[in-house]
């Protein structure tokens, strides 16, 4: 929407799934029942979205110059925050518990389902529509998606740029730290998260189109098919597979397979 | 005439320094002459004809790999045999992978050359057979202009005549891009950079240069590669990994991409520093990062910024 390609992203997941340990394995020691884990989780990612507004006060300073330079001061945020967790929480990998299974599973066709996955499935599905009606549906969606599409008219008929920028930035900070805490009671928080993460968003993106929502939703279900596709059937060509996919679509369909298409 | 002497008398320095610096030091320069090879190359692309390449590495992986492969699977040691190996088979995969990248500018272009790159990692990660997956694969000492050099030790060998090769390889590449650059082919890059629709106009073939641009550069990073390769004996994945092409813009970006010198001092302030910085404290990518942030934000023109603050021709 901002026209910036974040390499930081990844390390907001990550930050996110590391604070989630933390803040899980917490709240349980003040004898907090099992079950609300989830809540803690998405308060944790949540409460995260306060680095936001600093990081976008940072990125400010190269709005208007070229987008290479865009590109790396992201990856200087990188590497600052890769070091930040490493002091933090150290390099061995961290990992909650028994959380995962506090559900209980599901048997579904033949074989079982942990409970929470489908908690974490249904939690994308809402997330994809809860933003859907928000850039839809709202005056605020409305703005970002006029700034988005020309911000000097916007700019010109009023809007606030700073405010919308800082908003939308904050919106996708507490977006990657939610995300990035519920996957933790399924894997654990490594340091190589957050530059691992963000190649696969970057695979997303491309193939959806940047920029564009339904296409970001798209895009992530067809990385997510294929890696568990090559994963079932040839696993050397896990990872290959969703790069020639991106580079298919970025020679064929630069925009992405949803330009045009977006809300 | 100043600028000259200055080039000059950091080369004599250069050369001496196997004779003044302690060992150490002496090693520490050449990954640094290694990435001042693919930085050339890499600059070429960005501070010439304008295009981030944010998959650079896979050509300095290339070469790496390349040196590995000869010299551990096929018995090929000599030195020349494997830079001129190298050489060639950057250019054969840069040729598809150019024609694919130099379709698109900015940040597509740089999107579509971190995908290449990523997928060359991928491959050398999970193709194990070939590439040795994530161990990597052994770089065995090579020979220098068909000798040995069995006499000395590791350190001996890479401190003396590894060292001048290497030296020697760098300036070589250094004049060889001075020529490309300055060749009527480099200002038809600059004008591309300025104004393509312009350049384009005038009978400028602007894919056809920004294409030979990518393979020249490919060509260089693969040099680097195979330099960088042989005093740390082994190729492994990360050498394509994302995260090594954004260090080596980072690198451009420390010595300032504006000046034909940029990626030399960047290349060496950066082994430098990193050396420094690691020896400190154990989170040397934080400060790196809040350096590279200071940079990209305050000093967008590099270290060569500072003291030469206009562009020279």
């Amino acid at each position: 929407m901002q026209r910036i390609l974040n390499l930081a992203c990844g390390s907001f997941y990550a930050l996110g799934a590391y604070t989630g340990v933390s803040a899980v394995t917490w709240a349980l020691g003040h004898g907090l029942p099992a079950p609300l884990f989830l809540l803690v989780l998405v308060a944790s990612g949540l409460a995260l979205a306060v680095i936001g507004p600093p990081v976008e006060r940072l990125l400010r300073a190269v709005y208007d110059r070229d987008e290479s330079f865009q590109l790396l001061l992201t990856f200087a945020l990188v590497l600052m925050f890769e070091d930040v967790m490493r002091f933090v929480w150290g390099t061995a990998p961290v990992q909650l518990g028994n959380a995962y299974l506090v559900y209980g599973r599901l048997a579904v066709a033949g074989s079982t389902v942990p409970v929470y996955n489908l908690v974490v499935i249904a939690a994308g599905g809402l997330v994809a529509l809860g933003m859907g009606g928000l850039l839809t549906h709202t005056r605020f969606g409305r703005i970002v998606r006029a700034t988005a599409e020309n911000r000097e008219m916007s700019a010109a008929l009023g809007v606030d740029l700073r405010r919308v920028y800082a908003r939308v930035f904050t919106l996708g900070v507490a977006l990657g730290t939610v995300g990035g805490a519920l996957v933790i009671p399924a894997t654990a928080a490594v340091n190589e998260m957050a530059i691992d993460v963000v190649v696969e968003a970057f695979a997303v993106v491309v193939i959806g189109g940047l920029g564009s929502m339904r296409g970001a939703f798209v895009g992530s279900l067809i990385v997510g098919v294929l890696k568990a596709g090559a994963i079932a059937t040839w696993p050397e060509v896990e990872m290959l597979a969703i790069y020639v996919v991106v580079i298919g679509v970025l020679v064929l369909r630069p925009a992405g397979l949803f330009a045009g298409a977006a809300p | 005439m100043i600028r000259r002497g200055l080039a000059l008398a950091a080369a004599a320095l250069l050369a001496l320094a196997p004779l003044l610096a302690p060992p150490y030091q002496v090693t520490l320069l050449l990954p640094a002459f290694a990435y001042g090879i693919a930085l050339l190359g890499l600059n070429l692309l960005f501070g010439t004809a304008g295009l981030l390449s944010f998959g650079h590495a896979l050509f300095v992986a290339l070469g790496a790999y390349t040196a590995a492969g000869l010299t551990t699977r096929y018995g090929v040691l000599s030195f020349e045999a494997i830079v001129a190996a190298a050489a060639g088979l950057a250019a054969v995969v840069a040729v598809p992978v150019g024609l694919l990248c130099v379709r698109y500018v900015k940040i597509y272009f740089g999107m579509l050359t971190l995908a290449f790159g990523m997928l060359f990692y991928s491959f050398l990660y999970k193709f194990y057979a070939l590439t040795g997956g994530d161990e990597g694969l052994r770089v065995l000492r090579p020979l220098l202009l068909g000798r040995p050099f069995a006499e000395l030790d590791k350190v001996g060998f890479l401190t003396g005549p590894f060292y001048y090769y290497a030296l020697a390889l760098l300036a070589l590449a250094t004049l060889a891009m001075r020529r490309i650059v300055r060749s009527p082919f480099g200002l038809s890059l600059r004008a591309i950079r300025e104004n393509a629709d312009k350049a384009a106009f005038v009978g400028v073939s602007v894919r056809r240069y920004r294409f030979y641009a990518f393979v020249i550069a490919a060509v260089f990073g693969a040099v680097g590669g195979t330099l960088l390769a042989v005093p740390t004996g082994l190729a492994d994945p990360l050498l394509a990994y994302w995260t090594h092409s954004g260090n080596l813009v980072f690198m451009l970006l420390l010595g300032g991409f504006e000046h034909f010198l940029g990626p030399l001092v960047g290349a060496l302030a950066f082994i430098f520093l990193q050396d420094l910085v690691m020896s400190l404290t154990a989170y040397w990518r934080f400060v790196f990062g809040a350096l590279l942030a200071i940079v990209v934000v305050f000093f967008p023109r590099g270290l060569l910024g500072l003291v030469a603050p206009e562009r020279p021709a």
